[in-house]
């Protein structure tokens, strides 16, 4: 595109200081304001009557409305100062394939598709454990101080570098030691989510044969679309995709036909089956052409997310369902809750990462999306605003486990050592935990979605699609409970293997990359033996995490996700320092506070569990504490349930050990960063500011506006601008 | 504000299919052709603009988040 050469004179940015703001936006905005007060009112006054899900729903929509259209401005006019009149990397160095000027409306759903997974899905069902207001307020309260924060800042800072990544910007804003602890984190941190999110999917594949027909037809649905969209038909994206979804649909429909016939013994898979599959799958998936799988199912999973999303925000609002959990439970203060041990401080801030606040998103933010912005003052809608999308599904998602009956929602959730795995067992286990269920209750539950048993069903997926299943056929009728709620998993399944595809490449060039500053030829991602070797060293490392989580006696989930959880969150804490050091070297220490609060409270959530998963001397926490207690059972020729024999009391002690030292390394890395990050803040300070890497100011001659409506003046601009050009609109039309 | 409701229903329905078109990247073809008319280039056929375009990403990879 000829954008950079063109030499007309720079137009009109529409600039210059806000008119004061008029009554009906004084109306507008007030009566937001109100609306959020009733609602978090209620939530938080509300004890042992009916409070409906929509008081959260609207709770998080106006708190998000207000964050956006206050706080966001805010940091973009004064603590970012954005400046329209700077060329962004995507004006300067646009070459047509990664560098290039997009629309922001299509740059927000490239971000939005590249940051939303499982995560948002998982972590809230899990923390439900704790009742609603904790997930809650952490979800809303978290999304608007912490991870919108930080996804907006990191974005800025990286399209000011060139889209520089995460690991780079460390590296040379603050110290080489920084750089490499960075590196490694980032590298184990890719390792464990790919495990857990795995593990998530064995957990709801296993023993369903439903689910395993459904899934396992997508592999040849998406081989398909890769072949038609190289050969038949190259390009025709939209026709192939339309395709796609009806395959998929009719897959998980014929999938009801196979659960009761001969084949379905054939498909009901073993947990250990399974993770073999996968590891064998995410091998071949990430040395095959992008082409034939990764790039069709990215579509499918990307149509199929936004989808499930509308339409659960459509559905919640006509079924309006009625929430049936505690607003705090006692597992929230005791921390003895069966999902996950730990107390709501700091168990809760780390269960729910993804859609509060999620390190992982730095990677996406200083990755692809920089390269693509048009302007600097969109760092806003596209960081910003994405991330509230992503709090946006994690709340669907919490409002989904939290209408479910609780009895059923415990016993799908505690590990099968604790339910005892029947009918009967389960409902005892859950009254003991003061909920009532009846065994016929159980079965009839399992029955309506059409499963062999629901209970144990951990990981979370499965909570969650029974919870989407009853929201969906309360809202939109005809009877469809197994269907919806196959819809469901199928749906999460089918972007968890997206993201492990993804994330098998990506950790592939990663680990290529790394080597191949030693050892030159492994460097090449074009040579097949380098290929083959690093792929098998990722699946590898995430296979064997999986396989532990699987063959866990004590329940991977409640093992992993913890670990998981804090791995993220120790990510985000890594961005949010470099944020914080910027900020400083910029000399702006007075704005330091606005990445430095939530810094601070990562930091705190995320060292007061690690300090308690590696040092609790409670086994139920400890990792260490739990390895000692089996070791001195097993040296003492015991065996402690859930452990069944001598094999699984090794196995328990291995794993913990395995875990506490994951932990531990951790933590000492994000320590060894922020030490390092310390020492530059210092420095800055006293200096009134470093030097760093910003690019200096290069005029912009794009013109584009700033947020997701354009204003009239922008439009005017635009306008003006593109008579001016004569030619081709730039990333869009309008 | 003055167009007729079917006049905006046609606006939406053009709206999303633009969006669409741009999200999935099928309009960089047509944006392809328009620039090679305008640069006086003969543009290559399709099959090796996508294949071309397929390739670039088969060592350009993209993560997905959790």
């Amino acid at each position: 595109m000829s954008t950079t050469t063109d030499a007309s004179p720079q137009p009109a940015q529409p600039a210059g200081p806000p008119p004061r703001p008029g009554v009906r936006s004084l109306l507008i905005w007030g009566a937001v304001a109100l609306v959020g007060a009733v609602c978090w009112a209620v939530l938080a006054l509300s004890r042992g009557e009916d409070v409906s899900a929509l008081w959260m729903l609207f709770a998080a929509l106006s708190s998000y409305a207000i964050a956006y259209r206050f706080y966001s401005r805010f940091i973009a006019r004064r603590v970012l100062e954005v400046d329209d009149t700077r060329a962004t990397p995507a004006e300067r160095l646009d070459n047509g394939v990664d560098f290039e000027v997009t629309d922001r409306r299509v740059l927000f759903g490239h971000h939005f598709a590249a940051i939303a997974g499982a995560g948002p899905l998982v972590g809230p069902v899990l923390a439900a454990q704790m009742g609603y207001l904790p997930g809650t307020i952490w979800i809303i309260v978290g999304v608007i101080l912490a991870g919108a924060v930080q996804d907006m800042v990191v974005l800025f800072f990286s399209v000011r570098r060139d889209g520089k990544s995460l690991g780079q910007m460390v590296r040379e804003e603050i110290g080489v030691v920084g750089g490499i602890a960075a590196l490694i984190a980032v590298f184990a941190i890719m390792i464990i989510i790919l495990a857990v999110l795995a593990l998530v999917v064995v957990n709801a594949l296993a023993e369903s044969p439903w689910g395993v027909f459904s899934i396992g037809l997508t592999i040849p649905i998406a081989l398909f679309m890769g072949f038609y969209l190289r050969y038949l038909r190259p390009g025709r994206v939209l026709e192939v995709t339309a395709i796609g979804v009806v395959l998929l649909l009719l897959a998980i429909v014929a999938g009801g036909w196979i659960d009761g016939s001969a084949l379905a013994d054939d498909l009901t898979l073993s947990k250990e089956t399974l993770t073999l599959c996968l590891v064998a799958y995410g091998f071949i998936a990430s040395v095959l052409p992008v082409w034939m799988l990764l790039t069709p199912r990215d579509y499918l999973s990307t149509f199929m997310k936004v989808g499930v999303i509308a339409l659960l925000a459509v559905g919640l609002v006509i079924a309006a369902p009625t929430i049936q959990a505690d607003a705090v439970t006692s597992f929230a203060t005791d921390g003895d809750g069966p999902v996950f041990a730990g107390k709501v401080f700091p168990f809760v801030f780390i269960t729910i990462a993804c859609g509060a606040l999620s390190g992982f998103h730095a990677l996406i933010a200083s990755g692809t999306t920089p390269k693509l912005l048009a302007k600097e003052s969109q760092v806003r809608m596209i960081g910003y605003g994405g991330m509230l999308m992503e709090s946006f599904v994690a709340i669907s998602a919490l409002i989904a486990a939290v209408v479910i009956d609780q009895g059923l929602y415990y016993s799908m959730n505690a590990p099968a050592g604790a339910t005892g795995g029947t009918v009967e067992s389960a409902a005892e286990f859950v009254a003991n935990l003061g909920f009532t269920i009846t065994p016929d209750q159980l079965a009839a539950a399992a029955a309506a979605v059409e499963e062999e048993s629901l209970i144990s069903r951990t990981g979370g997926a499965p909570t969650l699609a029974f919870g989407l299943s009853q929201v969906f056929s309360e809202a939109f009728g005809g009877g469809l409970q197994a269907f919806w709620y196959h819809f469901a998993i199928m749906f999460e399944a089918l972007f968890i293997l997206t993201a492990v595809d993804a994330g098998t490449r990506v950790g592939r060039f990663m680990l290529q990359d790394t080597v191949g500053n030693v050892w030159k030829r492994f460097g090449d991602t074009s040579w097949t033996v380098g290929t083959w070797i690093a792929s098998a060293v990722v699946v590898g490392a995430w296979g064997s995490m999986l396989y532990v989580g699987v063959t866990d006696p004590l329940g991977g989930i409640n093992q992993l996700f913890p670990l998981f959880g804090i791995a993220n969150q120790l990510l985000a804490a890594i961005a949010l320092t470099l944020c914080v050091t910027l900020l400083i070297k910029h000399d702006k220490l007075r704005w330091a506070w606005v990445p430095g609060i939530p810094l601070a409270w990562d930091l705190i959530v995320t060292m007061t569990a690690s300090w308690q998963k590696v040092f609790s001397d409670n086994p139920a926490i400890g990792y260490f504490a739990q390895a000692d207690r089996y070791r001195e059972a097993r040296d003492a020729g015991d065996v402690l349930a859930p452990a069944a024999d001598a094999g699984q009391m090794d196995q328990v002690v291995f794993n913990s050990t395995l875990n506490g030292v994951l932990q531990a390394a951790f933590a000492l890395l994000v320590i060894v960063i922020v030490a390092n990050a310390v020492v530059i803040w210092v420095r800055a300070a006293r200096a009134g500011g470093l030097p760093t890497t910003e690019v200096p100011h290069t005029p912009s001659q794009v013109v584009a506006p700033a947020d997701f409506f354009a204003t009239a003046e922008e439009k005017e601009a635009m306008r003006a601008w593109e008579e001016s050009r004569g030619a081709e609109p730039v990333g869009g039309r309008r | 504000m003055s167009a007729g409701p079917a006049v905006r229903v046609r606006r939406a329905v053009d709206g999303v299919r633009w969006y669409l078109k741009e999200v999935t990247g099928e309009s960089r073809w047509e944006a392809y052709l328009a620039r090679c008319g305008r640069d006086g280039v003969e543009p290559m056929t399709r099959r090796e603009y996508e294949r071309h375009r397929t390739d670039l990403r088969e060592h350009n990879p993209q993560s997905r988040c959790c």
